[in-house]
């Protein structure tokens, strides 16, 4: 855990591993949710930090967390959300040719694998999801389109996204899905938070 | 619709409804949002008669005309501008009231960018998040007004608090912007640093909401290749690839992969919001 600073109220915590990543963001949850955090206004995970911001002291919580026992994320910790897919994208056989195999296998393969919310950004409700195993991550497109459709699932590097709302993108798409990823009249407004495992489940019948 | 409301006549260059943001949702990919000049938008407020935090305008360099339906107490902070009802003059700066069916026009900024309108009872926008803010990174609460945009006003909190002295800013030579290293300040060599505190740096005229651009002598990194996104704080002087710092300001993105090599604490970004493009900027490390 290598802590850096962040201006005046910030702190921003470097560790080794996107599991390591995900554990500490549990752990101060789950000291928040009990009233043992210090006030601050922002708890942001990312690919291998944990960004803490507007805290009175960052100091004090630095001397505080190097004292921490943080245990392991447990595999039945964390809620778990299914999306309905159609494998439709105009990049299927890309990706299969990436892959090197066929567009039914680039559905099996996808929809067997479980992922996890690493991270969000983007756009409200856009998760970074992780899970892929490394043989499996494509580059971005190399033009990127300028208009990409509300629902997209698509690839990019080590993550999977699906896009809440239409928008530029240089993603891989390879389905969609019309499960409303963003909603701010909802609570909670983001159906993927940090931390949410996530299946796709394909269609059977619109591929 | 009430009569408590207003209807936008000339909307200007980009007009948008803020307040003082929906921090607390970064993780969720939100950003910030709110006022660019907050100390303006909160004297506007306290003018007016409003909790600082109520929903007022912000302009962008050209101002905005209104026509008000009922009779209503406005003030123009931020920016200096020419402020008229009904083409006859009134004050910059202080509580203005509008006769029920007038216009208020603030004119275009005498110097520095945007200008803060107030109304009695604040902007009363169906909030999003808890926050009334226009978000244009995301696209999150009301849009940038249009010329025949109708919004709603709030019912006015009672008498205004009042100022004792109108802070009246004079034009921005220079932008100072004192900034404390890291987290990132590791990927630059110490001449990429040294470039950063003595380069003649320009506000470029790509400046938004989302960041303060820069125009100035690239910064020399010490490594390549791309960074693991992480979380970006207001404030941040983020450097892509051309070498460039951008300040992020209300409407960055929560998450990013380009390294940031200090931080700029949010007291000192007021000024950024009114730097015009091609004001000198000055990187001061403050530690």
């Amino acid at each position: 855990m290598r802590p850096l600073p962040v201006g005046e109220h910030g702190l921003l915590i470097e560790l080794d591993s996107a599991e390591e990543v995900e554990a500490l963001h549990a752990e101060l949850l789950r000291r928040a949710a009990g009233g043992a955090l210090p006030p601050l206004r922002e708890i942001v995970p990312a690919a291998r930090t944990v960004l803490l911001d507007g805290l009175a002291d960052p100091r004090g919580l630095l001397a505080e967390l190097a004292t921490w026992d943080i245990p392991p994320i447990g595999a039945g910790d964390r809620p778990t959300v299914d999306l309905p897919v159609r494998y439709n994208g105009p990049d299927l056989a890309d990706v299969a040719a990436l892959w090197n195999c066929t567009a039914d296998e680039v559905v099996r393969r996808h929809s067997a694998t479980e992922f996890r919310v690493a991270f969000c950004g983007f756009a409200p409700g856009f998760g970074y999801l992780t899970g892929l195993p490394e043989p499996l991550h494509v580059p971005r497109r190399d033009t990127p389109r300028t208009k990409v459709p509300v629902g997209s699932v698509a690839l990019a590097g080590p993550y999977t996204g699906v896009y809440p709302r239409s928008s530029p993108g240089g993603w891989q798409l390879i389905g969609t899905t019309d499960s409303v990823l963003w909603d701010p009249r909802r609570e909670p407004a983001a159906l993927l938070a940090p931390g949410t495992r996530v299946r796709f489940v394909p269609q059977e019948s619109t591929r | 619709m009430t009569d408590r409301a207003f209807s936008v006549v000339r909307a200007g260059a980009l007009t948008t409804v803020q307040d003082l943001g929906r921090p607390g949702h970064a993780h969720l990919g939100v950003p910030r949002a709110g006022a660019l000049d907050e100390p303006a938008h909160r004297l506007a407020n306290r003018l007016v008669g409003n909790p600082e935090s109520a929903a007022a305008l912000e302009t962008t360099l050209t101002g905005c005309a209104l026509r008000v339906r009922t009779a209503t107490t406005v003030a123009v902070t931020g920016a200096p501008c020419p402020v008229t009802v009904d083409g006859r003059p009134a004050p910059w700066g202080a509580p203005v009231r509008v006769p029920a069916g007038a216009v208020l026009d603030a004119g275009p900024a005498t110097h520095g960018l945007r200008s803060h309108l107030a109304f009695a009872g604040g902007i009363d926008t169906a909030p999003v998040l808890g926050s009334r803010a226009a978000d244009l990174l995301s696209g999150l609460g009301p849009d940038p007004l249009t010329e025949g945009t109708v919004l709603p006003l709030g019912t006015p909190y009672g008498p205004a608090a009042g100022a004792d002295a109108i802070w009246h800013p004079g034009p921005v030579t220079e932008l100072v912007l004192p900034f404390l290293p890291g987290p990132r300040d590791g990927w630059f060599t110490a001449a990429g640093l040294h470039t950063l505190t003595t380069g003649r740096f320009r506000v470029s005229p790509a400046s938004n909401r989302i960041g303060l651009r820069t125009e100035g002598p690239p910064l020399e990194r010490a490594r390549s290749g791309e960074l693991p996104s992480e979380g970006m704080p207001l404030g941040a002087l983020q450097v892509p690839p051309d070498g460039l710092p951008v300040l992020f300001l209300h409407d960055h993105p929560t998450t990013g992969g380009y390294p940031v090599i200090g931080v700029v604490p949010e007291r000192y970004l007021a000024p950024a919001a009114q730097a015009s493009p091609g004001t000198p900027v000055r990187f001061l490390r403050v530690r």
